[in-house]
């Protein structure tokens, strides 16, 4: 190897149809780095699969009057859920990457400082994708049966990812404030147990008593689970979709440049 | 001369702590330079300012001709860093990690997966090269990781303690590495904690402490500031002993140290020239030496009176075994 000190042209890491490239290639590590184990998608999808016999088969009796009627009303609920925590393998992915000093490596290179972030949102599709797939897959095994046509089956399923993608800067955040991955999982269950089941998708609304119903009406989980039910088993759509849509973009309004600070803090502060 | 890094009075704060309190550096282009210092001395914070990790309180800094503040992105394109810990992709196999590299540094596929392979075949790993990192041992790790930081082929390569934890085989395969790098025109900044490390690689030594340049020069320039050079002889015979003793004591002015089992003479000089007169001497008296040497401190001595602190216990143990004389 001959090294001709040429100075090289300039490279383009600063505009943003590089890190828009950048940020695919980095994608596709992420996806890359789950093909190659994809046990890390176990507790994401195992969690919802169990949730979901439990609920069906030891509640849904109660809740619903049969296990069927159960399956039917809970499963587009799960998938808000699975949404919700494959989220929060953002800010661990993150925050390990910065730990063993791989972003340090990309950071050495002449990319945009914000690719590895979108890098990595941008893989989380792939994790959203497959985890919903696997528990959509396990549902109909189980007898569940959308009632309305694919089209919207798959217009709620991108709808969830839609949600995983903005409510995962929360997770980003958190990572970035919070220095060990290990604590940031902690972290995290702390912020998304009340989100989850302050909402309805395990149990109707009416059977909760007032002070928790105020907030389960209006919750983000809520909305976007009855906008999944309706696009999947029929009911009102359009309300709880532009409820849903709004939240979205409230959180990332707030959220993104939160964790964008957040993340320019902890690298400076190297 | 022209410099391929140059930085005056660096200076980082965090919060209470200071982490580097006005460092001056100068390395020309194409040596290597060796920052040398304890655990917190502030080389890793230097190195990445440097490499544009983290931006600097005070003081300026460029490499290659590019601020490092200005022009990071700049400065970015022409530099290979490689961390004190090894950033690989673990599930992911040697070739691939390099692969990535090279994409992320807008190669095609082909000439990414190329200039993996070139770089696989020149730090010995071709036959490991389909295997995920997580297999590899601390040396292969270690490698890849320095293969890596060569991917876009940088004028100028830092490397924060590049032999840390490494066993004296794999060292030696780094430091050679490092070496023939030079050869080929990069400029090499390294930091560590081991001054034989310094002493064998680096042009050009800057020792620094507790954030500041605490001495710079060259190693046998470091080791001549602390004095203390030794004249040893060692004796064929050991009934030469005493004819060689009175020699030294006659031209030094006072009797040297005998060590009589390995026929070794010692004693303190203050003027090397002697050496030229004793072999004259020597010959005259027909005596045969097997060994005739100019002993400088060690690095070690040398950071002792610099800082008044050894490296520390921890770094002691960790210390790669010597090899050889130092002289």
């Amino acid at each position: 190897m001959s090294t001709a000190v040429v100075s090289p042209p300039a490279r383009s890491g600063s505009r943003p149809g590089s890190m828009v490239r950048h940020g695919l290639i980095l994608a596709g590590r992420s996806v890359a780095k789950i093909r190659k184990s994809p046990e890390t998608l176990l507790d994401v999808t195992l969690q919802p699969i169990l949730m979901l016999l439990m609920f069906v088969y030891l509640f849904g009796g109660a809740i619903a009057g049969s296990t069927d009627a159960y399956l039917q009303l809970v499963l587009p609920g799960l998938m808000v859920m699975i949404a919700l925590t494959a989220s929060l393998g953002t800010g661990f992915a993150l925050s390990q990457d910065i730990s063993k000093g791989v972003f340090d490596r990309f950071r050495s290179l002449p990319i945009a400082r914000s690719a590895p972030l979108v890098g990595a949102v941008l893989g989380d599709i792939v994790r959203y994708a497959v985890s919903l797939a696997v528990l959509l897959g396990f549902g109909m095994l189980l007898g569940f049966r959308a009632t309305t046509d694919p089209v919207s089956v798959l217009v709620a399923v991108l709808l969830v990812i839609a949600f995983g993608l903005s409510i995962c800067w929360l997770s980003v955040l958190l990572a970035m404030l919070v220095r060990s991955p290990q604590a940031v999982m902690g972290m995290s269950m702390v912020v998304i147990w009340p989100l989850m089941f302050g909402s309805n998708i395990f149990a109707p609304t009416e059977t909760m008593p007032g002070w928790l119903q105020a907030w389960v009406n209006i919750s983000p989980i809520t909305q976007l689970s009855d906008t999944a039910r309706g696009l999947m088993i029929g009911g009102e759509v359009a309300g709880p979709m532009v409820a849903s849509l709004l939240w979205m973009a409230g959180l990332l309004l707030v959220l993104f440049p939160a964790a964008s600070w957040a993340y320019r803090r902890r690298l400076s502060r190297g | 001369m022209s410099y391929a890094i140059q930085a005056e009075g660096l200076v980082k704060r965090y919060r209470e702590h200071t982490a580097l309190a006005g460092v001056d550096l100068s390395v020309p282009a194409g040596s290597i330079a060796g920052l040398l210092g304890p655990n917190g001395a502030g080389k890793t914070t230097a190195v990445r300012i440097l490499a544009t990790l983290l931006r600097l309180d005070g003081g300026q800094a460029s490499v290659g001709g590019f601020d490092v503040s200005r022009q990071p992105l700049r400065v970015r394109e022409i530099i290979g860093l490689t961390g004190q810990y090894a950033a690989l992709d673990e599930e992911m196999t040697g070739l691939e990690n390099l692969a990535l590299i090279g994409r992320l540094l807008d190669m095609n596929r082909r000439s990414a997966r190329a200039r993996a392979e070139e770089l696989l075949e020149q730090f010995e790993l071709s036959d490991a090269g389909g295997r995920p990192a997580k297999g590899y041992s601390g040396g292969m790790r270690r490698r890849l990781d320095l293969a890596a930081s060569l991917v876009g082929r940088p004028q100028v390569l830092f490397l924060d303690e590049p032999t840390t934890g490494l066993d004296p085989h794999s060292r030696n395969q780094v430091w050679s590495m490092v070496r023939s790098l030079a050869d080929e025109g990069v400029t090499v900044l390294l930091t560590t904690q081991y001054l034989e490390e310094a002493d064998r690689l680096a042009d050009r030594i800057t020792v620094i402490d507790q954030g500041r340049v605490v001495a710079e020069g060259r190693a046998d320039e470091l080791k001549r500031r602390t004095g203390g050079q030794s004249l040893q002889v060692r004796t064929s015979l050991p009934a030469d002993l005493d004819t060689v003793a009175g020699i030294l004591t006659d031209l030094v002015g006072r009797a040297p140290h005998r060590d009589e089992e390995s026929n070794l003479l010692t004693v303190p000089v203050e003027d090397p020239v002697v050496l030229s007169t004793l072999v004259r001497r020597l010959d005259a008296a027909g005596v045969v030496a097997d060994e005739l040497a100019l002993r400088l401190p060690s690095l070690d001595d040398v950071f002792l009176a610099l800082t008044g602190r050894t490296t520390g216990p921890e770094e002691i143990t960790e210390a790669p075994v010597k090899e050889g004389n130092l002289a």
